[in-house]
């Protein structure tokens, strides 16, 4: 019984959140001379209204997703791992310059592909070894350790397009040389789906969900994120469990940059990253560690992002709504989470 | 001034921590308020200081009745209080914790500041270096910095929360002589203790608390027996000392030397054999925690070897050293010790050998289920660490420990506990003894240290003494050596400052 | 490069380094008070565009700076309000703002993408603008810049020479010992955070009326200046005068940059661009690394003067944050 009010109460804040978060773009967009209603069936149409739309939805949504599941982890170890934007860029880095690697030679491009996506891993990884060193060794905080190499993680991309990889004449912001059909992650005919990474997404996640809810590793890392010294008292090696999940959060994070490139744009772009990571963190704030959750609001951010394209055609409105329509969800659930604890205290009293 | 309660209230949750309490102290006295741990003292003193509010009763000051919402409030009406642990800002100057909530200008001229704290400190002879950092000094000058900062503001009702732990016997001398002096002026003093020798020392009147009730008022000459009936509900014995020493050395300290950025401890020399216990006394600060880590791998020397079952671990961290059988129990359980969020399963589970990759749950919650029985935890395997209580979470800290031949090192075993949940605590300890594991332990109850020891490491300012025998010493000759007094007597020099 | 131009450089960097010092010199009053105003970025980004909007609209460049105050500490009261009062991570509601408050400016400015707009003039100071040197470099400015530099001084002895200013020192370190000397501890909070939110408010006008004039959307170059200034803030140790430094240093290393790019050709423009962020990790490096514990075991291991010599350097570099940043203050 008192559990059951328990859950009630949890979703009426819950949907108060919801509804302040709504009011909120509301005020924005009547602030902004725009049509409310308008802008909101716009985002719909934009992108459930067909299957090409929806399509492009879970386009979005995988690359998301793998950043979420990654991010997860490093929550779980009490990390802000801001710099997750520039592991994905240095993903898609890796995987471009496999690829390259590849062109003109006489690897099958399945393997080429295969390759890439390892590479791409292993590039987010390192990017990421490298902000867990500078926190751990360093006593940086990752925060500001992440950032720093998040804006040198975009000016490695800006000079790889416009030095040593431009495009034959002369380098431009359109990015890299698109590779061969051959060299793509196979895609749904007339779409630009493709089953594979839909099918990596949804075992990335499963993963992360097993890790963090069966495993010791799983129990280890909360400790460590919970109270890192209790855990270091207790025999778990702590800067070992840190760095590891940076690590894994950087093989996430480099997949999706992989992912970026030989499924989505097929080249290097200068925001090939597309601010997902940061949405990500995003995400993982509002599922609060719960891994399965990551998978439907993950797919409602994507839809935003997808659905807001159309605003700047069709009402002139910048693309920017999605973001504050995301932006300020998280801000009234936490801010909501915190008047249901209050609410609760006050009535015990 | 006169100080009445009158019917003071105050829960917490559930727990009624003051339960109708009234009582009247007169002008010029000194009132003792006696009761063991969660007896509701402290409770009762932040009610009078502004600290908290009561739920219901009343506060009179010279027959007056006096609403007061916060410790400035209390102030404002001449009522000060010095908390068990300093509430000052240690990296500040001495001279800026005094300016800090004074009443002076925008501007403070600290000339002013300066010229009326030395004539201030003169009257009691205390010492303090105004441009010192607070951080530099010790817990008694901290006390008197305290004293003279209320007294400085017009406090004419000072309240000491358990003033004499951490503090040396010169010090503690030196505090009670200027409490009577204070007395002698006409200020009201209320002194809060679990300490009967200072209470019947020092008091002309004392009130016993018990489970958050005022169940006497004693007045000298004290009869011990019955200020112990009152504070426990029944007289309690110490369990009688067990020699569980053996001949098999299990620690070997030689010629160490640390340095931490405040004080540097030289040339220790050490065997620890398997089923004794070594009690590390000292003032807080002294040396002893560093002595401490150091053993356990949480510091490193920079001289000399420690030896651990005849192997060299000099230098090697603690998880090296917790393969060895070394087990470090810190004094701040939810900060060091459990971790906030994560149930009791979970903890067994972390702390359970032979791990594999996924969790089994029915296994962990069975050695859970076991564990809770044997300890005698309040608590199910699904409670949070964080609902446990003070008492449990020692236990369940115990229960951890690994059951194997081993080194314990404690800090503080038995802080914040009742005098049953100690009692309890120290046989399981001595259970582990006579199964062959070593007790090292920091405590700043010299009963404590002098009941449970074998042999007893005193600490002062970084000096450290050879091992003294518990049976050829006693709680006087120890009170002085931790205030750096009688190291002559040692076979050293006095280290008196 | 002429004597003159290297002067009339070094005056730019006074005025570059404007907005920069009102938001480290904001972000250090907030965290002294214990809370940490992680928004900065999207504050900066937004109160640009609103001190922009409000200065096309009414045409006055002081309406927009006060937008822009008013802005900024509206943020900041969110941040204090979820933090303080609701019990919230700092952390989190910080960087949501971040993010949120940059795409508010991106959206709610589209309507002010690229136009032209009141700028701040400079204002020379009479008598003291004719002193050798010193009158190009200081007193040759516009208002803002005065005021910066106004500001770190008087920053300075609020937080060291005066009553109220101990007390918030002793707010951010131990709120407890705080309290009992007086203080409604979260009440000051929260005043301490909204004034340090409107300073950090005054930086995007800063920008848009005159270090980098006009609105040009997501181009607008803002982007990263604020998590620049919040870093400046560490590596200023919590101290207005070492964090005008920073600030001032910074501003030194851009304009650098611009000046050496033409010699450099064979380094591409990205890569001085970014110089100031592996710049910034640096400096958070030395002053951070002397609080990790393996630097303490490996200085142990080595000999006795090595040890205190290195120990010292550390020492002199490091910086200690207030001891209760980012915890929540309860009474009982």
């Amino acid at each position: 019984m008192q559990k059951l009010s328990d859950r009630g109460i949890n979703l009426l804040f819950q949907s108060g959140a919801i509804l302040l978060a709504l009011l909120f773009t509301t005020i924005v967009l009547v602030l902004s001379d725009a049509p409310p209603i308008e802008a909101y069936r716009n985002i719909l149409i934009g992108s459930f209204s067909s299957w090409k739309q929806f399509s492009d939805v879970l386009v979005a949504w995988v690359p998301l997703l793998l950043a979420t599941a990654g991010l997860l982890v490093t929550f779980t170890a009490g990390l802000w791992n801001i710099g997750i934007e520039g592991q994905i860029t240095l993903g898609a880095i890796f995987c471009t310059g496999l690829l390259r690697l590849t062109l003109g030679g006489d690897v099958p491009p399945w393997m080429a592909i295969s390759l890439s996506i390892l590479a791409g891993m292993i590039g987010g990884a390192l990017w990421a070894a490298l902000a867990g060193v500078l926190k751990t060794f360093g006593g940086v905080n990752e925060i500001f350790g992440g950032l720093g190499l998040n804006f040198v993680a975009t000016a490695l991309t800006l000079w790889l397009i416009f030095g040593p990889w431009k495009r034959p004449g002369i380098g431009s912001m359109s990015g890299t040389e698109p590779f061969p059909m051959e060299l793509w992650l196979p895609q749904i005919p007339g779409l630009r789906l493709s089953v594979w990474s839909i099918l990596i997404a949804v075992i990335g996640i499963a993963i992360i969900y097993l890790l963090l809810q069966g495993t010791y590793f799983g129990l280890k890392l909360k400790a460590v994120g919970k109270n890192m010294r209790s855990a270091y008292i207790l025999g778990i090696p702590t800067t070992r469990y840190m760095m590891s999940s940076f690590l894994i959060c950087g093989l996430f994070a480099g997949l999706a940059g992989s992912i970026q490139v030989v499924a989505v744009y097929h080249r290097l772009i200068p925001s090939i990253s597309s601010g997902y990571g940061y949405l990500g963190l995003l995400v993982a704030m509002l599922v609060n560690y719960q891994a399965l959750w990551s998978i439907p609001v993950s797919l409602f951010f994507a839809a935003l992002n997808i659905g807001s394209i159309q605003l700047p055609i069709v009402l002139k409105l910048d693309s920017a709504l999605a973001g504050v329509l995301q932006g300020s969800l998280v801000l009234f659930v936490l801010i909501m989470q915190g008047a249901r604890s209050r609410f609760t205290k006050r009535l015990l009293r | 001034m006169e100080v009445s309660l009158i019917g003071i209230h105050k829960y917490f949750g559930a727990v009624h921590a003051n339960e109708d309490i009234t009582l009247k102290i007169p002008s010029g006295s000194i009132q003792g308020i006696l009761g063991e741990n969660g007896a509701g003292k402290s409770t009762l003193m932040k009610v009078l200081s502004g600290f908290i509010q009561a739920d219901k009763g009343e506060i009179l000051l010279n027959g007056k009745q006096v609403v007061i919402e916060s410790p400035s409030d209390a102030i404002q009406h001449g009522i000060g209080m010095l908390h068990q642990d300093p509430l000052d800002f240690p990296p500040m100057k001495v001279i800026d914790n005094f300016i800090i909530g004074s009443r002076l200008p925008l501007f403070p001229k600290k000339s002013v500041v300066y010229r009326e704290i030395t004539q201030l400190q003169k009257q009691f002879d205390f010492d303090l270096d105004l441009e010192a950092y607070v951080e530099s000094l010790t817990v008694g000058e901290r006390q008197q910095l305290e004293i003279l900062r209320l007294l400085w503001l017009g406090a004419s009702v000072l309240i000491l929360d358990e003033p004499t732990t951490g503090i040396s016997a010169p010090q503690k001398n030196k505090l009670f002589e200027t409490l009577r002096l204070l007395a002698g002026q006409g200020k009201t003093i209320i002194f809060v203790s679990h300490k009967l020798e200072d209470v019947e020392q020092l008091c002309d009147r004392v009130a016993v608390l018990r489970q958050g009730k005022l169940v006497g008022v004693e007045v000298p000459p004290y009869n011990i027996e019955s200020l112990v009936t009152l504070m426990f509900g029944k007289l309690v014995n110490l369990a009688d000392r067990q020699d569980t020493c053996t001949e098999t050395p299990i620690l070997r300290v030689e010629d160490l030397a640390l340095e931490s950025p405040r004080l540097r401890i030289d040339h220790v020399n050490l065997e620890v054999r398997e089923g004794e216990v070594i009690g590390l006394a000292g003032m807080e600060g002294s040396g002893q925690l560093l002595f401490l880590q150091a053993c356990a791998g949480l510091v490193r020397p920079i001289h000399g070897r420690i030896l651990i079952n005849n192997k060299d671990l000099t230098g090697k961290r603690y998880h090296v050293l917790m393969k060895e059988g070394v087990t470090y129990l810190p004094a701040s359980r939810m900060e060091e010790g459990l971790v906030m969020g994560l149930t009791l399963n979970e903890h067994f589970a972390l702390a359970g050998e032979n791990q594999g990759v996924f969790i089994d749950r029915q296994a962990i919650q069975e050695v859970t289920s076991t564990r809770i029985k044997e300890f005698n935890i309040k608590g199910t395997p699904r409670s949070t660490v964080e609902s446990l209580s003070g008492g449990n979470q020692q236990r369940a800290l115990l229960a951890l420990m690994k059951n194997q031949h081993s080194l314990i090192l404690m800090e503080h075993p038995t802080r914040g506990l009742d005098i049953e949940s100690s009692i309890w605590i120290w046989s399981k300890l001595k259970n582990r003894c006579s199964s062959g594991s070593a007790i090292i332990f920091i405590s700043s109850d010299l009963e404590e240290i002098l009941h449970y020891s074998d042999r007893i490491l005193v600490f002062f300012a970084g000096k450290v003494s050879p091992p003294i025998p518990a049976e050829a010493t006693h709680v006087d000759q120890l009170g002085q050596l931790i205030g750096g007094k009688g190291w002559d007597k040692l076979g050293l020099p006095d280290l008196q400052l | 490069m002429t004597g003159i131009s290297i002067l009339i450089g070094l005056a730019g960097i006074i005025t570059a380094a404007a907005p920069i010092v009102f938001a480290t010199i904001g972000e250090t009053i907030t965290e002294r008070a214990g809370v940490i105003n992680l928004s900065v970025n999207g504050t900066i980004i937004l109160t640009a565009m609103v001190g922009f909007a409000t200065a096309v609209t009414t045409g006055s460049t002081l309406l927009g700076f006060l937008a822009g105050m008013l802005v900024g500490g509206l943020v900041s009261l969110i941040i204090a309000f979820s933090s303080i009062t609701l019990k919230q991570s700092q952390v989190a509601v910080g960087f949501v703002l971040a993010l949120l408050c940059r795409d508010l400016a991106y959206f709610l400015g589209n309507p002010f993408m690229g136009l032209s707009g009141p700028r701040l003039s400079n204002f020379h100071i009479p008598l003291l603008k004719d002193i050798p040197l010193l009158g190009v470099l200081f007193f040759r400015q516009d208002v803002m810049t005065y005021l910066s530099i106004l500001l770190i001084f008087a920053a300075w002895i609020w937080i060291f020479r005066t009553r109220p200013g101990l007390m918030l020192q002793g707010i951010g370190e131990r709120p407890a010992a705080a309290f009992v000397r007086g203080a409604n501890v979260n009440l000051m909070r929260y005043v301490y955070t909204v004034i340090g939110g409107a300073l950090v408010g005054l930086a995007g006008p800063v920008y848009s009326l005159s270090v980098k004039a006009g609105w040009k959307g997501t181009i607008s170059g803002l982007d990263g200046i604020g998590w620049i200034a919040l870093a400046i803030t560490i590596f200023g140790g919590w101290n207005p005068l070492r964090a005008a430094f920073g600030a001032y240093l910074f501003a030194l290393l851009q304009w650098a940059g611009l000046v050496l790019q033409p010699s450099l050709p064979n380094i591409p423009s990205q890569v001085l661009q970014v110089a100031p962020f592996p710049l910034m990790i640096l400096a958070l490096l030395l002053v951070n690394i002397g609080n990790t514990e393996w630097i303490e075991r490996t200085l142990a291991g080595l000999p006795e003067d090595v040890r205190r010599l290195i120990a010292k350097i550390l020492r002199s570099l490091r910086a200690s944050p207030p001891a209760s940043l980012g915890v929540p203050f309860e009474q009982d």
